[in-house]
């Protein structure tokens, strides 16, 4: 049914859907009403869940490592300074393949105290073998929910959904919420073939040897590149279920494109709207949306952008010496190639600054003048 | 596409005003966004929120600097609050504006359209908010309604009996009769 929600309470509704048994959650500016909305229908009974208060974000992941190895669907949420001190326990869940499903609310990471956009809190998840997608409008989060669960539970790994501070987190929109059957037929209920059991002793998290950890690392790395080999079939039952297509990394008319604009989050709507005027004016453009970062989606990116001369890469992200995070990935995906084409890093939109479609051509324009990407970042709309 | 921005303060319940009309809308079939300007929101302190409404699904995500319509919740902010900032050849200010006050005289000439309504009385006259800082909000897209044309004042009314959980009837009628008594300056 079509409704009008703020993106925390679709990610709500994504849990409610899910059927999460255990949530554990500890609030934080702007996820807090994801919380609020929470409580509120485990309290009513709306979702049967147990809903666990915790004095902070590493309290709360913690909880959920209980909760998954005793074979329930576990599920959190969180964002920016909340995300970094769960980070201990993240590399803990995906090492011990719980398939725990969290959303992130990428908000900007202090000091410099600030609430808004940016993406740098999950962007210094990246190596915690967490798979990460990035969502673009409200709508996309809530059906990814619905699919991380899907393919988490599959290949058991954790996955962390993310999208915008406010341009999402506090922005009401129309989204249609499946009726929870359809849900419940796409996702079965969880059951781990190895669980806590008081009648059936396992042990969990023991000791490794160097004997065995180096080939437990090596069958993370491989569990996560199960998720590219899984979730054509995932997104292929979604679609017909549900009637929406979420590719892994999406095209948008990049037919003929001189130019492919990469990006993520909110960002990427404005680049299309951006695109559509620009092919109108008969500019040869296209965007490339980064929706699966880990695992790397590599042969998929080589496939689009392998044949085009010149692809921009903005990043509402900063790794401070280099910049943007996901310019240095493209790089690194693409060097192989033979005729890899020039990469123009771009950062942008930091700690919430609207990035316009104004901006964005302003951008293209850059790219399309100059022959020569020079290999560091472009900071676009700095302040003199 | 429709952008319409709200300017008000803390409390007088803009960021609300502009989700029940987004609502409106949408229960005229329409796709909408409504947000607030991104920050810290405090009682008495001047608050934006916005509203976007077009035939199909809405990817612009940035704020409204350049809007069809300002609503002004508080006429104090006509001067100070950057309500005319932006906003398009033509398009309409509605301002909540008591009988004595002279909350347009800064706007004469400007060539956009004006309406004033008196939300500040019907708010008391239905007991929203108190006496001295009253909830002005629904009362105010009752006269949007009326001034714009853009919405049915039943799809307005409906949305607040979808949106607002306490005193919905008093809002209802609030919104109604702002609508009857919106006037065109």
């Amino acid at each position: 049914m079509r409704q009008l929600l703020k993106g925390n309470y679709a990610v709500a509704e994504g849990a409610r859907l899910c059927r999460v048994k255990v949530v554990s959650v500890y609030p934080i500016t702007p996820q807090t009403t994801i919380v609020e909305r929470l409580s509120e229908i485990c309290a009513s009974g709306e979702l049967d869940a147990k809903f666990i208060k915790v004095e902070s974000e590493h309290s709360a992941m913690a909880t959920l490592v209980g909760a998954s190895s005793a074979g329930v669907r576990a599920f959190t949420a969180t964002s920016s300074n909340g995300l970094l001190l769960m980070h201990e326990v993240l590399h803990w869940v995906a090492g011990a393949r719980l398939p725990i499903v969290m959303t992130n609310v990428n908000r900007a990471v202090s000091g410099g105290w600030n609430i808004w956009a940016d993406q740098t809190d999950s962007i210094s998840q990246r190596d915690t073998g967490w798979l990460q997608i990035y969502c673009e409008s409200s709508q996309e989060v809530l059906d990814s929910v619905i699919m991380a669960y899907r393919l988490a539970e599959k290949i058991l790994m954790p996955v962390m959904l993310t999208y915008d501070a406010f341009f999402l987190s506090h922005t009401t929109e129309v989204v249609d919420v499946p009726d929870i059957e359809l849900v419940d037929e796409f996702l079965p209920p969880y059951q781990p073939e190895f669980k806590l059991d008081i009648d059936n002793p396992r042990m969990f998290g023991g000791l490794m040897s160097p004997d065995y950890f180096y080939e437990h690392r090596y069958t993370v790395h491989k569990a996560s590149q199960e998720a590219l080999e899984y979730y054509p079939e995932v997104c292929r039952e979604f679609r017909d279920i549900f009637g929406r297509d979420y590719d892994i990394t999406e095209e948008y008319r990049t037919d003929g494109a001189e130019v492919i604009v990469v990006t993520t989050g909110t960002i990427t709507s404005v680049v299309r709207i951006t695109v559509d005027k620009m092919r109108e004016a008969g500019r040869k453009v296209g965007l490339m949306k980064l929706r699966m970062f880990r695992p790397v989606p590599v042969d998929r990116w080589r496939s689009i952008l392998g044949n085009v001369a010149k692809v921009v890469v903005i990043d509402r992200n900063l790794s401070p010496g280099l910049g943007g995070v996901f310019a240095d990935e493209v790089q690194a995906a693409l060097y192989s190639l033979e005729n890899r084409p020039s990469i123009y890093p771009v950062v942008a939109g930091l700690g919430g600054r609207d990035v316009t479609p104004a901006d964005i051509e302003g951008i293209i324009n850059h790219a399309l003048s100059s022959d020569d990407p020079a290999g560091v970042p472009l900071f676009w709309g700095l302040k003199e | 596409m429709v952008e319409i921005r709200f300017h008000g303060r803390g409390g007088q319940g803009a960021v609300i005003g502009s989700e029940v009309l987004a609502r409106a809308f949408f229960n005229e079939g329409r796709y909408v966004q409504s947000f607030p300007a991104f920050g810290v929101e405090r009682r008495g302190a001047p608050v934006m929120a916005f509203c976007r409404v077009d035939d199909s699904h809405i990817n612009l995500r940035n704020q409204i600097y350049e809007p069809d319509h300002a609503v002004v919740l508080d006429a104090t902010l006509i001067e100070t609050g950057g309500v005319t900032q932006g906003l398009k050849k033509g398009g309409s200010i509605l301002v909540n504006c008591g009988p004595d006050s002279n909350c347009f005289r800064g706007l004469i000439d400007t060539g956009f359209q004006l309406y004033g309504v008196d939300a500040s009385s019907i708010a008391r006259e239905y007991r929203l908010g108190s006496a001295s800082d009253p909830i002005v909000n629904t009362s105010i897209l009752g006269a949007f309604a009326k001034a714009t044309g853009l919405v049915k004042i039943e799809s307005v009314e409906r949305a607040i009996g979808e949106y607002i959980p306490i005193k919905t009837e008093e809002n209802k009628k609030a919104a109604r009769t702002a609508y009857e008594q919106a006037v065109r300056k």
